[in-house]
């Protein structure tokens, strides 16, 4: 019984001191991301999400923005930016290929202005 | 049975016509100061038909529909002519813009009444408050009648309470929780499902298999939570009234009420009573209790979105009458006399809990949460010459901390949970009372790939003061193979102190004599009971002639280390609880197809086999009372809303059932012997809801249509003081077929 709290207050308090020594390696960014629907949505939180040293990826569909908290040892803004590319969103430094483009689903179409249900 | 079917599908099928040549939507705008409205006057229609129409004052449109139509077009002056392709009639939201606006449109798809998820590693059902609507009565061991996972059984003729088995296994081996804290257990066990009245409900996930660690070690065959109306976003009002020809009357009334910026409030009031004595098959027995209840319950809660910050406080106050017996028994001058049979079941419960929530603003992955609870249960009752007193009180609690290693794809919870319980318990006056407290600490990790595979992995250690300090290891894995697919396995281990009294009695209500057989053991002289479930499920949705499908194959295996045998069937006098001695086991499959046969109308079907074998004294025998085989139908329609939500509302559920295995009565004289195994049955169920407006809405509807009913639900009614009177052997419906009406009005 005493070995067992013991236990886990040495699991929280690791867990607290190395939240602490992460702090300063954490960038919080917001940037804007093109993007319609719900289905772009889970492919640019999902790219994110996916790319290494990314902690946390939210895109909102209003104001296409997406928020992230990455470890800036391991990535950068750019390389998410280029990772979001290759799925097919364009941010405003990195561009996605016509031919990534071209295979998103017809209701993610954002650059031209045509609108096809799904 | 043929023809009320037939009846059924020659009700239903004009509306199945209608159904497919018709659907509806909405065209909206966004204003400038960024509200949704309606559009009025804008026309739509098929491309290269003539086939079209205008929206009314509201925006809405009502369209015919026709397969080959596949080019919605939507125009308006000023604003941006749009093609939409439809591939299968559904609702269609879009929203128009102004000449020279960037376009998107919101496609909003039915929110399905029972869900099953493809993505989250665990087997969850979620039943919505759509499908709770279809069970109109009345409380949750009634709310999963349209359910095929969950079986539904009377427990016994005296006090006709439903008993809900998973996986083949009753209430005990599910962890049944209320917003995630354990609340049907210990004293509750034998009525505590009928406790909730079902329009407090908002939705109930059922988990198969053995579920999370977070909230303890007791689940066994899977874990149910439901999930109580928020005050924050509940009707400011809301009323139901119920009635049923065998004059059972509910009263539900529900108030919400912002109360400051971040406060609401609500306060649920539930009223129940049977006052009519019934007795339909003239065994001088009550078919159904006498019964009143009420139920009062205030909510609180507290939400500051900005600082991350959720709350709820509940307290809950519920009394509870059951009067039964025969028809002439009188408590005030027949209780614990030979002139007639009677009981009385009267209890008292008192409940408060709260809740807190805290995510991080800084970092939006991290969260805490605290739960506590505390539950006062005390039950007074005699069956006959059996006099049962329980008094639980129970304490609750449990922090959590959620977070993520590296990224959002690995997570994790962790945290200590505390439990306190105190038994007052007699048995005739013995005297059973004891306390159990027990400290955990709990891990839970979970990763997602978001794509085709994910797995949570728990681990829980538990130190208690009469099962022992013990580890509660639980694994899911989900992985999709291809597209719209979900295959999914699960292990875990589950522990418990059973209740063996709280539990069974029904049993009570005979001339059994209970004796328990094993003295050193901690718990009634048992031993803990211990099981490892396993559980491999697939999930595959699929199109078939352009409707959309799902079909489920379960198949799952529970295997006791250690079970508390309740032996009926040593002979007909006795009721035996000992430690198992060899096995036990539980296999169940299960397949069920859900299928849209066309708009607004689906179908489920179900098939269930059911393999569950203990080794009692006698030999291996399957599990008395429960069918091997089932099957299942459930149909549902409704049609399209109208801008007031006016619609009208079908269901049908059909039940089949195989024969089950009766105790042992053979050596009972021979007019009071039972054979080996019942009759197979069906049963039927339809309810039709006119829905008037958003806010008021009545239901009729009638269970048991055909009227089967157990011939001798009691045995030995005619002596109930003899030796082989026994009203637990019951494998039907006592009473024949009910029918009722109600209301529902919110504000």
């Amino acid at each position: 019984m005493k070995r067992l709290i013991l236990v886990l207050v040495v699991i929280f308090s690791c867990t607290l001191s190395a939240e602490a020594q992460k702090k300063s390696k954490t960038s919080r960014v917001k940037f804007e991301v093109d993007g319609v629907c719900v289905m772009c949505k889970e492919r640019i939180e999902k790219a994110a999400a996916l790319t290494k040293g990314v902690k946390y990826a939210v895109w909102d569909v209003n104001t296409k923005e997406l928020y992230c908290i990455y470890n800036n040892k391991k990535t950068s803004t750019l390389k998410i930016k280029k990772a979001l590319a290759a799925v097919g969103h364009d941010s405003k430094e990195v561009k996605a290929t016509d031919e990534v483009y071209s295979k998103l689903d017809s209701c993610c179409l954002y650059r031209n202005g045509v609108v096809k249900k799904h | 049975m043929k023809i009320t079917f037939i009846k059924i599908l020659l009700i239903i099928l004009p509306f199945m016509l209608q159904a497919q040549t018709e659907m509806k939507g909405m065209a909206m705008i966004k204003t400038k100061d960024g509200k949704v409205s309606g559009l009025p006057g804008a026309t739509v229609y098929w491309l290269g038909t003539e086939v079209g129409t205008t929206t009314n004052d509201k925006g809405w449109f009502t369209i015919k529909y026709k397969p080959e139509y596949k080019k919605l077009i939507f125009s308006y002056v000023g604003y941006r002519t749009d093609t939409i392709t439809v591939n299968e009639p559904r609702e269609i939201h879009h929203f128009m813009k102004e000449e020279g606006e960037l376009e998107e449109i919101i496609l909003e798809s039915k929110k399905k009444n029972t869900a099953v998820s493809y993505l989250q590693s665990t087997n969850i059902v979620t039943i919505n408050e759509g499908e709770l609507l279809k069970a109109a009565c009345c409380n949750l061991s009634e709310s999963f009648e349209t359910n095929p996972s969950i079986d539904v059984n009377f427990s016994d003729a005296l006090t006709g309470t439903k008993q809900i088995k998973l996986l083949g296994l009753t209430s005990p081996y599910i962890l049944i929780a209320q917003e995630n804290i354990p609340s049907v257990r210990g004293a509750s066990q034998a009525y505590g499902l009928t406790f909730t009245p079902g329009t407090w409900i908002q939705s109930i996930q059922i988990t198969k298999g053995a579920g999370s660690v977070v909230n303890g070690y007791e689940s066994i065959a899977g874990q149910i939570n439901t999930e109580l109306k928020k005050p924050y976003n509940d009707d400011k009002f809301f009323l139901n009234a119920y009635s049923s020809l065998n004059g059972r009357l509910e009263l539900n009334t529900q108030f919400s009420q912002k109360v400051a910026d971040k406060w609401s409030t609500s306060l649920f009031v539930h009223g129940n009573l049977r006052i009519a004595e019934i007795d339909k098959n003239n065994d001088n027995f009550l078919d159904i209790p006498l019964a009143k209840q009420i139920n009062v319950m205030n909510r609180w809660q507290f939400t500051d979105a900005k600082k991350g910050l959720v709350s709820f406080m509940n307290i809950r106050y519920l009394k509870d009458d059951k009067q039964t017996g025969e028809l002439d028994f009188d408590p005030d001058f027949d209780r614990f006399m030979t002139n007639s049979y009677g009981s009385e079941i009267n209890t008292e419960r008192f409940d408060a809990s709260a809740k807190v929530g805290y995510v991080f603003p800084e970092t939006p992955y991290k969260s805490v949460g605290f739960q506590a609870a505390y539950s006062m249960h005390d039950q007074d009752s005699y069956f006959g010459f059996n006099e049962y007193a329980i008094n639980h009180k129970s304490v609750y609690s449990n922090a959590i901390f959620n977070s993520i290693l590296g990224s959002t794809l690995h997570k994790y919870k962790t945290g200590l949970s505390f439990t306190y319980d105190n038994y007052e318990e007699s048995v005739n006056s013995t005297d059973f009372s004891r306390n159990e407290n027990s400290v955990g600490g709990f891990f839970e990790y979970s990763y997602d790939n978001l794509d085709n595979f994910s797995l949570i992995a728990g681990l829980r250690l538990d130190a208690h003061n009469l099962l022992g300090t013990f580890v509660t290891p639980r694994l899911h894995i989900r992985y999709a193979p291809w597209e719209k697919s979900a295959l999914r396995a699960s292990i875990g281990r589950g522990k418990r102190s059973a209740n063996i009294f709280a539990e069974n009695q029904r049993l009570f209500g005979s001339s059994r004599q209970l004796s328990i057989l094993n003295a050193d053991g901690k718990i009634y002289g048992l031993n803990p009971e211990i099981a490892w479930n396993y559980g491999f499920s697939l999930l595959q949705g699929f199109n078939l002639f352009g409707k959309k499908a799902d079909l489920t194959l379960d198949f799952y295996s529970t295997s006791f280390e250690n079970q508390v045998v309740v032996d009926v069937d040593q002979n007909p006098q006795q009721v035996l609880f000992y430690n198992l001695e060899g096995k036990s086991y539980s296999n169940n499959f299960q397949a069920q197809l859900n299928y849209e046969l066309a708009e607004n109308l689906e179908v489920r079907f179900a098939y269930k086999y059911y393999d569950v074998k203990t080794d009692y004294l006698k030999g291996k025998l399957q599990k008395p009372l429960l069918p091997e085989h089932r099957f299942f139908v459930n149909v549902s329609y409704e049609t399209t809303k109208k801008n007031n939500g006016a619609q009208w509302r079908f269901d049908y559920t059909f039940n089949w059932l195989g024969e089950q295995r009766l105790p042992f009565t053979g050596s009972n004289a021979v007019q009071y012997q039972l054979p080996e195994y019942s009759e197979s049955y069906s049963l039927m169920n339809a309810q039709v809801a006119k829905v008037f407006s958003d806010k008021f809405e009545i239901y009729v509807g009638g269970e048991n249509l055909t009227g089967y009913t157990q011939e001798n639900p009691i045995l030995a009614a005619d002596n109930p003081f003899g030796p082989n009177f026994d009203s637990s052997i019951v494998y039907a419906p006592i009473l024949g077929n009910m029918y009722y009406a109600g209301l529902r009005f919110k504000i």
